[in-house]
């Protein structure tokens, strides 16, 4: 009964229940079991071992932890890894082609140094990803606007932002 | 997070079977997630059973207008279907406007219209570790403390304010919510009076009844010629809640008001209606003389803490904003 609680009414977990949770990430599929309460990011980091999605703020405030489901720019941080089920997933590993081309965005930020330190930056390149795949000539409003939801602590907006310009075919 | 158990529901009514299931306290539906999912984490929240109500996005996930005006939004489109929809953006942009600055892009394509109205505040007090009124504790921390976001109207014990810019907006908009209830029943309700300030006996911002479940929100036909504008004012351009918000929908003829709706968010615990300033309107032929009339009589009533005096003015000015581009004119 996949789809019955697994207590009797109000009686406390005696332990915390799992769940198996089909996920296809990257184009593989995968079969993992879960905690009920273990988020998307929890699940990549942990059980697939896919580190590029970072733990930032943890309450859907920073971005670090942006990845894509259905190409739509997502925070795993606030995604519970059951409410996944059946869904198709992309992280920044799964950006580059297997011969180790990057991805546009991903060369974009190279060419215009639009990262420091590097931490938000899978997060950034994915929202930008989404934007693009949604709107491939966005206006400079657009850009800042779809970025609004990861932050940089390096502050390399400006560059991010010119990254962006490029990749809309803006003259630089 | 204290461990919960996880159940799908494939439609509003299944999601109810299932909330009677989890029993009477320790059951929530989870859509988004994205304000639960925190509460959850900082453990404000710790359900025992979360009915995931996503699988009936094929039910819930809509936004469609009927052929006599009126704008069905299942409780599961989200924030960003509604932002991107061109028929509401030529038919009802106050509804864009409405979405398009809430939060960031990520969580708009996650949060769910439903969901939206059902946040919980944002005061750091509710939110911190703190045992407050509105937590069932004995005090609100805020009224004599850090009270610089916090409510100008009201006499509830909390004094937080509504975080939505939807809610403000289908306030103003006359929307309606259909709740799913036991047995297959059903009902209606104004938006405006699904939100009610916590009382001592219920500590939240709107009223479900047990097993309830919101499946839809209906904004009706809007009157010939109605306009509207929402105005929201934010301490930085991007991802910031209302200081102050308004949303104002007028209809006009021949230059004449012949029907107001004001609705303010950011100032009380609930979208905050102000139907004194809709009467005074009402009748008038809008003018920025009467637009800041209208502002002076809407803050008469405004009882500020004591750091949050400069929303008094704030939402002034943001009134006469909103009612001047609602009438086409410019400030």
């Amino acid at each position: 009964m996949p789809n019955a609680p697994s207590q009797s009414p109000d009686a406390a977990p005696t332990a915390a229940p799992h769940r198996t949770v089909h996920l296809t990430v990257n184009g593989i599929a995968h079969e993992i079991e879960v905690e009920t309460r273990r988020t998307l990011l929890d699940a990549l980091r942990a059980d697939l071992h896919l580190t590029g999605a970072k733990p930032g703020c943890g309450m859907g405030d920073c971005g670090a932890c942006t990845v894509l489901i259905e190409g739509e720019a997502v925070y795993s941080c606030l995604t519970l890894a059951v409410a996944c089920e059946g869904r198709a997933i992309t992280t920044i590993e799964g950006l580059s082609s297997s011969d180790g081309e990057l991805d546009p965005v991903q060369s974009a930020f190279i060419a215009h140094d639009a990262l420091q330190c590097g931490f938000c930056t899978p997060g950034q390149v994915l929202a930008m990803k989404a934007l693009l795949a949604r709107n491939p000539h966005p206006s400079d409003d657009e850009i800042a606007r779809a970025m609004s939801g990861n932050l940089c602590r390096c502050g390399a907006y400006p560059k991010i932002l010119a990254a962006g310009r490029a990749l809309a075919g803006h003259p630089s | 997070m204290q461990p919960f158990d996880h159940v799908s529901a494939t439609s509003a009514a299944a999601a109810v079977e299932l909330l009677q299931q989890g029993g009477p306290s320790g059951a929530r539906v989870i859509a988004g997630g994205t304000d639960l999912i925190s509460l959850m984490r900082d453990r404000i929240q710790s359900p025992r059973l979360l009915v995931n109500i996503l699988p009936a996005a094929a039910a819930l996930r809509y936004l469609r207008f009927e052929a006599d005006g009126a704008l069905r939004v299942g409780a599961l489109a989200t924030l960003a279907d509604i932002e991107r929809d061109p028929h509401i953006a030529a038919r009802l942009p106050i509804l864009t406007q409405a979405v398009r600055d809430a939060a960031t892009p990520q969580l708009r394509a996650m949060a769910t219209a439903a969901g939206n109205l059902m946040q919980r505040p944002r005061c750091w007090y509710y939110r911190g570790e703190f045992p407050c009124w509105l937590k069932g504790g004995d005090e609100c921390f805020a009224r004599d403390g850090e009270n610089k976001y916090h409510a100008i109207f009201g006499a509830s014990p909390c004094v937080a304010v509504h975080p939505s810019d939807l809610a403000p907006v289908l306030v103003a908009l006359d929307a309606e919510l259909t709740i799913a209830g036991p047995g297959g029943s059903a009902r209606t309700l104004p938006v405006e009076r699904f939100f009610a300030p916590p009382t001592d006996d219920e500590r939240i911002e709107y009223r479900l009844q047990p097993g309830e479940v919101v499946s839809e929100i209906r904004v009706p036909a809007q009157p010939a010629g109605a306009r509207g504008a929402y105005v929201k004012v934010m301490d930085r351009q991007a991802w910031a809640f209302a200081l102050v918000s308004v949303a104002a929908q007028l209809s006009e003829r021949d230059g004449v008001v012949e029907r107001a709706r004001l609705a303010l968010g950011g100032v009380a615990n609930v979208p905050w209606r102000v139907a004194a300033v809709e009467d005074l309107l009402t009748g008038q032929r809008l003018t920025p003389a009467l637009a800041a009339q209208a502002a002076e009589r809407a803050l008469e009533n405004a009882h500020p803490l004591t750091h949050n005096g400069y929303k008094v003015p704030m939402a002034r000015a943001a009134i006469r904003r909103a009612l001047l581009a609602a009438a086409g004119q410019e400030e």
